[in-house]
């Protein structure tokens, strides 16, 4: 599994890169039936959109030759008294209903076409409103003089999403594993010999560390086979990534209104800005901690059932935070990183792992920082207290249906 | 005599459930000491604390003068009555990693491996994974890894189940010359004849409570009830019977003989030794069969837990 999971993923990915290439070579042609006789020239063809203006025939009669030619669609365009009549009786005939970014298009144009002509109406040149238009690009800098952008930002949001998440990740694929590995203790009943030769809370310890070490392994071997593969592939199979190459760079462009030699340039300057030796730190740090206060839990779970089918009860209150706090980090920190909810779910223990990772990019005091990994070390220790305690009892009972009820008696033994 | 553990006051409860009560052992060196009792009876929980698996809520346990500390696992071998091993792991690794967990060296595991496995004729199981092996054959690799690091004090908890005659008397046969080296054996069983056959004391548990504990032969001796088995060739049945009946307490007997003859198993009073007995039954007839009827580990097991 080690060396396949990546090929696996490149594989999906080389897949929807090439599928999605093969959707957007597709072209639609769009009929245009203009009563009005306002659109003269302003459906233009593109890459995937192609239009056929139809001229003078009957509405009913031009929505059945769309339909026997297998036009996309049709767009109806009455004539009416005003712009705003216009604006409200447009039509789209089309087989099913049409795609959101191909009406999006369509909409665009019309639109425009209307606004220019209603400024008309109102004795404004539209040329001279677009002459006038300025491009307001706001510099952002913060109080102590450290210049951001919106590049900047997204970097920011960037690696932060990318650490928050490879923790989720990480918690529920090991967090498994520890799980899986201690109910085969049981289910093998070698549980007994081992445990008379090392102490309960030793051999969890050793199960926790030796797993994480084995994880991290693992992940390395991924994240460089992926990386490597990633490089690879598109050359060998010749799979045109150059469309999201362009999507990047255009929305690099927005972001910077730069050229694009410049992006590598500046997206190093950026990442420079960044607080790398804070972030690498705390990632570590944080990573740790969230990965063995969840490994612990995990491993209780696998003390205190007999079967992996048993374990479902008891999962929910361990994923329920996990999830809150990828949800929280996804959702609330992105808003507004500083937030009074960001701020308290960055403390919490269970989620502030992956909340306070998807935070520190964005600047967060150390105070914070400190305080909040020292709550997280501190709660570990409490759940492995917890976890020894039940993983001691529930190891050597066999054949018991465990409640939480059982459980609570468990920690008086 | 030099006692190798000795359990003082022991006591354990399981919430409401006390496992063991207030129980003092004595288990003396080199010898096999039958830890006995019905199911639930609290064995296992007294095994576990031996083991240092389960800590007690009082009392102390010593190993050789000495409270139990962490490090005396490496002189207990212990053989659960749960036990198993990885399944998918090769027999020799297993083995291996086992015997370090207990102390012991690399080279020093691989070298008492080989003669083990030479000694039980398993040598050519080092490659194989536990799940390919049959139930017996795990069993054999289990006391292996119980033996190896040579205990001085081993716990066999129903050490020959799962093994077939031939494999269980080997067994047998291997635990008797681990005690005759200068092992002491504790023996948790349910099957009596193992326990007549090897233990030298035994102890009763039930219900959390110690009922019972010595050496067999003095229980044994303490439990005669002067019941003798006898054989008697008479002229008039009928007359010698009832005349013996009015005068001890008979039991039915029956055991294989060529006679045509009285059997019975005859309860003396306290005070009447065998010698009047035998006079006695020599003036009414024939003698043919006469036996003290010595109360089996069975018998002794049975009466005890019903009385208590």
């Amino acid at each position: 599994m080690t060396f396949l999971s990546p090929l696996i993923f490149v594989g999906i990915f080389t897949l929807v890169a090439y599928l999605s290439d093969l959707n957007s070579e597709e072209v639609k042609t769009i009929s245009v039936l203009d009563e009005s006789g306002l659109f003269t020239n302003d459906f233009q063809d593109t890459d995937n959109l192609k239009y056929n203006i139809v001229k003078g025939e009957p509405l009913s009669e031009a929505k059945l030759k769309a339909e026997t030619d297998e036009n996309y669609g049709l767009l109806y365009i009455p004539r009416t008294a005003t712009m705003e009549d216009l604006a409200n009786s447009i039509t789209f005939y089309s087989e099913d209903s049409p795609s959101l970014t191909t009406m999006g298009d369509i909409e665009n144009v019309v639109e425009d076409k209307v606004n220019t002509i209603r400024l008309k109406e109102a004795g404004i040149d539209a040329e001279t409103i677009k002459s006038l238009r300025i491009n307001v690009n706001t510099n952002l800098e913060t109080y102590k003089g450290m210049e951001t952008s919106k590049l900047g930002s997204g970097l920011k949001l960037g690696f932060g999403a990318a650490a928050g998440y490879l923790l989720f990740m990480f918690i529920i694929i090991y967090g498994n594993m520890i799980m899986r590995s201690v109910i085969e203790e049981k289910t093998s009943r070698i549980i007994e010999v081992i445990i008379s030769s090392v102490k309960p809370m030793k051999l969890l310890l050793g199960k926790i560390f030796g797993t994480t070490l084995a994880g991290i392994t693992q992940f390395a071997v991924w994240i460089i086979l992926i990386l490597t593969l990633l490089a690879i592939v598109p050359v060998v199979l010749g799979v045109d990534t150059s469309a999201m190459e362009a999507q990047q760079e255009a929305m690099a462009q927005t972001a910077s209104g730069a050229g694009a030699q410049d992006i590598f340039q500046q997206v190093m300057m950026e990442v420079d800005n960044l607080p790398l030796a804070n972030l690498i730190i705390m990632f570590v740090l944080f990573f740790i901690g969230g990965y063995l206060l969840y490994a612990s839990l995990y491993a209780s779970i696998g003390a205190a059932v007999d079967s992996e089918t048993d374990t479902q009860q008891f999962m929910l209150p361990i994923l329920m935070p996990l999830m809150l706090s990828v949800y929280v980090g996804f959702f609330t920190v992105i808003d507004n990183p500083h937030g009074i909810v960001s701020q308290i779910f960055s403390f919490i223990p269970f989620t502030s792992p992956v909340v306070m990772l998807m935070r520190i990019p964005f600047g967060v005091p150390i105070w914070q920082q400190i305080l909040s990994v020292v709550i997280l070390f501190a709660t570990f220790m409490g759940t492995v207290w917890f976890a020894a305690k039940i993983y001691r009892v529930g190891i050597l009972m066999y054949g018991k249906k465990a409640t939480y009820k059982e459980i609570f008696k468990w920690l008086k033994y | 005599m030099d006692n190798i553990l000795v359990a003082n006051h022991v006591s354990k409860s399981f919430g409401k459930h006390a496992a063991l009560n207030d129980v003092s052992l004595e288990v003396p060196k080199g010898t096999i000491f039958g830890l006995l009792g019905p199911n639930g009876a609290g064995k296992t929980t007294f095994i576990r604390i031996i083991n240092q698996i389960t800590m007690p809520d009082s009392g102390t346990v010593l190993l050789d003068g000495n409270p139990l500390k962490p490090d005396d696992i490496r002189h207990i071998g212990y053989l659960p009555e749960e036990r198993g091993l990885y399944k998918t792991m090769k027999v020799g690794e297993q083995v291996l990693y086992l015997a370090q967990l207990k102390g012991l060296t690399k080279t020093e595991a691989k070298k008492r491996l080989k003669y083990w496995f030479d000694r039980l004729d398993i040598g050519d199981w080092w490659d194989k994974k536990i799940q390919e092996l049959s139930k017996g054959m795990a069993q054999k690799i289990q006391f292996v890894v119980t033996v190896l690091h040579e205990p001085k004090l081993l716990i066999f908890d129903e050490p020959f189940s799962g093994f077939d005659p031939i494999n269980a008397s080997l067994i047998k046969d291997e635990i008797l010359k681990l005690r005759d080296d200068g092992a002491t054996i504790i023996f948790s069983t349910h099957r009596m004849e193992s326990v007549e056959e090897m233990c030298d004391h035994i102890a009763l548990i039930h219900k959390g409570n110690k009922v019972l504990d010595g050496k067999l032969i003095d229980i044994k001796r303490q439990y005669r009830n002067n019941l003798y088995e006898v054989g008697l060739t008479v002229q008039n049945k009928e007359a010698v019977s009832m005349e013996m009946k009015e005068k001890f307490e008979l039991l039915p007997a029956t055991f294989k003989s060529i006679n045509d003859e009285l059997q019975y198993k005859i309860k003396v009073p306290d005070g009447t030794s065998p010698n009047d007995l035998v006079t006695y039954l020599t003036q009414k007839g024939q003698l043919t069969h006469f036996v003290e009827v010595i109360p089996s580990a069975n018998d002794i097991f049975i009466e005890t837990v019903r009385n208590n």
